[in-house]
């Protein structure tokens, strides 16, 4: 028989409040946490806007050592995987070491540690030839960033197969199906499994300033995400890490786990398109939903929420739309689509474990969180996208997609545990 | 259960640009170490590094990719071209979605990244590339290689250091016995510029030594630390039946067994993990430790990681029981490009 897995334990760090409950709140309520960016002056940049965290690793618990060592992102990472254990009701002896799993994604690694660095060692981007003499020991560790799984398995007692996973911004999907992989073909019992990005710095925000992915909307940042909206011009920068305690789904029920949510099926496609551009028509990512959709063993018209990838670009929310009606046909019109993003931003890898924690906690909660800003939908973009406020609404499968540079597309379906055993 | 079988290589390594220079060249014993010619090295306490030689990316790749790509992208994108010519695979005559691409990264397009931070330090967010946005991050490769021979099914990147590479192939036949045709696998890797030197040397286990036959010997009594290279390899991972049906004109090996475990944090006191990767994977491929004929070793040049890989290999295999070797002495360590390489 093939081995299930669950959703036992949710921990989520995320811009306008810390810790899964925080999170949930700030969905539900519609409200915003993207602001004018705090890290440092935008004043230079095109894009100005960013949703940040007011992350604060001393009082999560963090030692001085753990703090100089780990880049925000592994300490997001670290921080959320504490929350999950202790979600999932799960005590620091009661893994069985060889028998857990880590698998981290990021889409950008340490890059903000490695801008920091990289400004003392050139003196300010003044040498070329840098300096080894101003390098911190843990350079090597912001370098490669299989440290951050490194990390999460150290501080939960992981012995088995452990990797990040870097698929730009489908990261926190892939790591999650990765995760799944391992735990169905043998080779893990559980897996700590989520993603995390604190990617606001100066050369990523200079990055997508250059190709205009990002809003320059500086005047208004407290709306400056706008998916599927008429008015939206590019997505607004965030930050996070969700992590997840993933189970087989029969060790959960013996030890008498609560299970959020079954990942029921994943699948990945590229576009072989372009590096940054997609095509309109939502071909690929159609063919990942059917795929994820086949694992599943369900049908499209079982779908009853989309969490959509929904990153307020132009092109992304036209794209996403044709490939829900592609994979979904008329049933996507009948789907409630939304796109949290609206609320705290894209954090790049992160977003996709973030979004699947979202969609675990819409199917226990029975509440689909709300696409804020949507005051004037785009012509092109005709579902349902559920505006500004969230909605009751009970949910047995629900899809969770994202798209990514690198031309990836990644689906997920999730379903309510105690749907039949397929 | 789909059988994934290795059907085409492609190298890019120190002491060889292709397949068979690099095979006949590791056969001779002939090292591609030496001192760093991609920037100069003088002032920094290691100058050896393994760089691939006679790359003239002009020569493969078109004027269009050439601006928005790092040099270890480009070795990339010729090392999967040479896979599957070598595996005289036509992508076009495959179904798009049935081909996928899994690579291991370390570091992305570090050197790329360098350029780009200098100039936002010195001159201002304006004059940061458009390419900064993809060409450093991890996924480059898989997502160029993707496109470059319209690759649309199940990819995939891995970070794991030096063990990178094994992920990706092990991915990779995960793919294949789920049912995807052929996954173009393995990884090439590179940072040899003065900010990826600067990061690596920080990691403590760079070999001072300016002579290249002494400066990274695992195993050796004189081991202090290694030497880094650039380069890796791409293959061609088919599933059996698949190659067979096309005709494949050759299967170079099955990819039969596979593991991968995680040391404890060394205050735990529980010991490394790396004795029970072995079993696991021997008995992942069916196999006793007698069936084994040579190891390939990590080798770190470390010498106490030298002994502690030493020691679980003589507890799986036997004291002397089974030759290992590390042509990597000859390439340097390649990160996630240096396991695809061991043939």
């Amino acid at each position: 028989m093939r081995r299930r897995v669950v959703i036992t334990g949710i921990g989520t760090i995320a811009p306008g409040g810390l810790g899964t409950k925080a999170f949930w709140e700030l969905l539900t309520s519609g409200r915003t946490a993207t602001r004018r960016i705090s890290f440092f002056d935008p004043s230079p940049f095109r894009s100005q806007v960013a949703a940040e965290c007011d992350f604060d690793p001393d009082r999560e618990g963090l030692t001085p050592q753990e703090i100089r060592r780990m880049d925000r992102a592994a300490q997001f990472a670290v921080v959320c995987a504490r929350e999950a254990l202790s979600d999932a009701g799960l005590g620091p002896h009661e893994l069985r070491p060889p028998r857990t799993s880590v698998v981290i994604g990021s889409a950008v690694g340490a890059t903000t540690s490695l801008e920091r660095e990289y400004v003392v060692v050139s003196d300010g981007g003044r040498l070329e030839r840098v300096s080894h003499e101003y390098a911190v020991p843990h350079l090597y560790g912001y370098l490669v960033p299989s440290s951050f799984a490194t990390e999460v398995a150290w501080a939960v007692g992981a012995e088995g197969p452990t990797t990040v996973v870097s698929t730009g911004c489908t990261s926190g999907l892939d790591a999650i199906g990765y995760a799944t992989d391992l735990i169905r073909e043998g080779s893990a019992d559980t897996a700590v499994a989520g993603a995390t990005d604190a990617p606001i710095s100066p050369i990523t925000v200079a990055c997508f300033d250059a190709i205009r992915a990002t809003t320059p909307r500086n005047d208004d940042p407290e709306h400056a995400s706008r998916p599927f909206d008429r008015s939206r011009n590019g997505f607004a920068l965030g930050e996070g890490a969700a992590v997840l305690v993933l189970e087989e789904a029969e060790r959960a029920r013996r030890r008498g786990a609560h299970a959020y949510a079954e990942i029921a099926g994943f699948a990945s496609r590229c576009n072989a398109f372009h590096m940054t551009g997609l095509k309109p028509d939502g071909r690929e990512m159609a063919e990942a939903i059917r795929a994820a959709l086949d694992e599943a063993r369900l049908d499209g018209t079982d779908i009853d929420y989309i969490n959509a990838h929904g990153s307020g670009t132009k092109q992304n929310d036209r794209h996403e739309t044709a490939a829900f009606k592609r994979s979904l046909g008329p049933h996507a019109y009948r789907t409630p689509v939304s796109s949290i993003k609206s609320m705290i931003g894209h954090s790049l890898g992160a977003i996709g474990s973030i979004e699947v924690a979202a969609c675990a906690l819409a199917i226990e909660h029975r509440v689909l969180p709300p696409t804020a800003n949507l005051h004037n939908p785009d012509p092109e973009c005709d579902l349902d996208y559920v505006p500004l406020v969230a909605r009751e609404q009970r949910t047995s499968a629900v899809l969770c997609v994202g798209s990514g540079f690198g031309g990836f597309q990644s689906a997920m379906v999730l379903a309510r545990p105690d749907r039949r055993a397929a | 259960m789909n059988r994934a079988v290795i059907t085409g290589l492609g190298v890019a390594a120190p002491n060889g640009l292709g397949v068979d220079a690099y095979w006949s060249a590791t056969l001779a014993g002939v090292s591609g170490i030496g001192r760093i010619t991609r920037f100069d090295p003088s002032g920094y306490p290691a100058v050896l590094a393994g760089e691939v030689p006679g790359f003239d990316p002009a020569a493969h790749l078109g004027p269009r990719l050439l601006p928005q790509t790092d040099h270890m992208t480009r070795l990339a994108l010729v090392a999967s071209d040479a896979a599957l010519a070598d595996a005289a695979v036509v992508p076009q005559r495959l179904h798009e979605y049935a081909m996928g691409v899994v690579t291991a990264s370390s570091s992305g397009g570090f050197e790329f990244g360098q350029r780009e931070l200098e100039k936002l330090w010195s001159g201002g967010p304006q004059q940061v590339s458009a390419y900064q946005s993809y060409a450093w991050f991890y996924a480059v490769n898989t997502g160029q290689i993707s496109i470059r021979h319209g690759m649309r099914g199940p990819s995939g990147v891995v970070v794991a250091d030096q063990a990178g590479g094994l992920e990706a192939v092990a991915h990779a036949r995960r793919r294949i016995r789920r049912n995807t045709r052929l996954v173009l696998t393995g990884g090439v890797d590179g940072s040899i510029c003065p900010w990826g030197w600067v990061a690596q040397l920080a990691g403590g286990r760079l070999s001072g030594r300016d002579d290249p036959g002494t400066a990274y010997l695992p195993f050796d009594a004189r081991a202090c630390g290694h030497v880094p290279g650039e380069g890796g390899a791409i293959l061609v991972a088919e599933d059996l039946d698949c190659a067979r049906e096309r005709g494949a004109r050759q299967v170079y090996a099955e990819i039969a067994g596979y593991a991968s475990t995680f040391d404890p944090a060394p205050a735990t006191g529980r010991g490394p993990a790396l004795r029970r990767a072995v079993q696991l994977a021997l008995a992942d491929a069916g196999l006793r430790p007698a069936d084994i004929d040579v190891v390939f070793a990590d080798a770190a040049g470390v010498p106490a990681l030298d002994r502690s890989e030493a020691d679980a290999i003589s507890a799986v295999f036997g004291p002397g029981a089974v030759p290992v070797t590390a042509p990597k002495t000859m390439t340097g360590r390649l990160y996630s490009g240096g396991a695809p390489l061991c043939p």
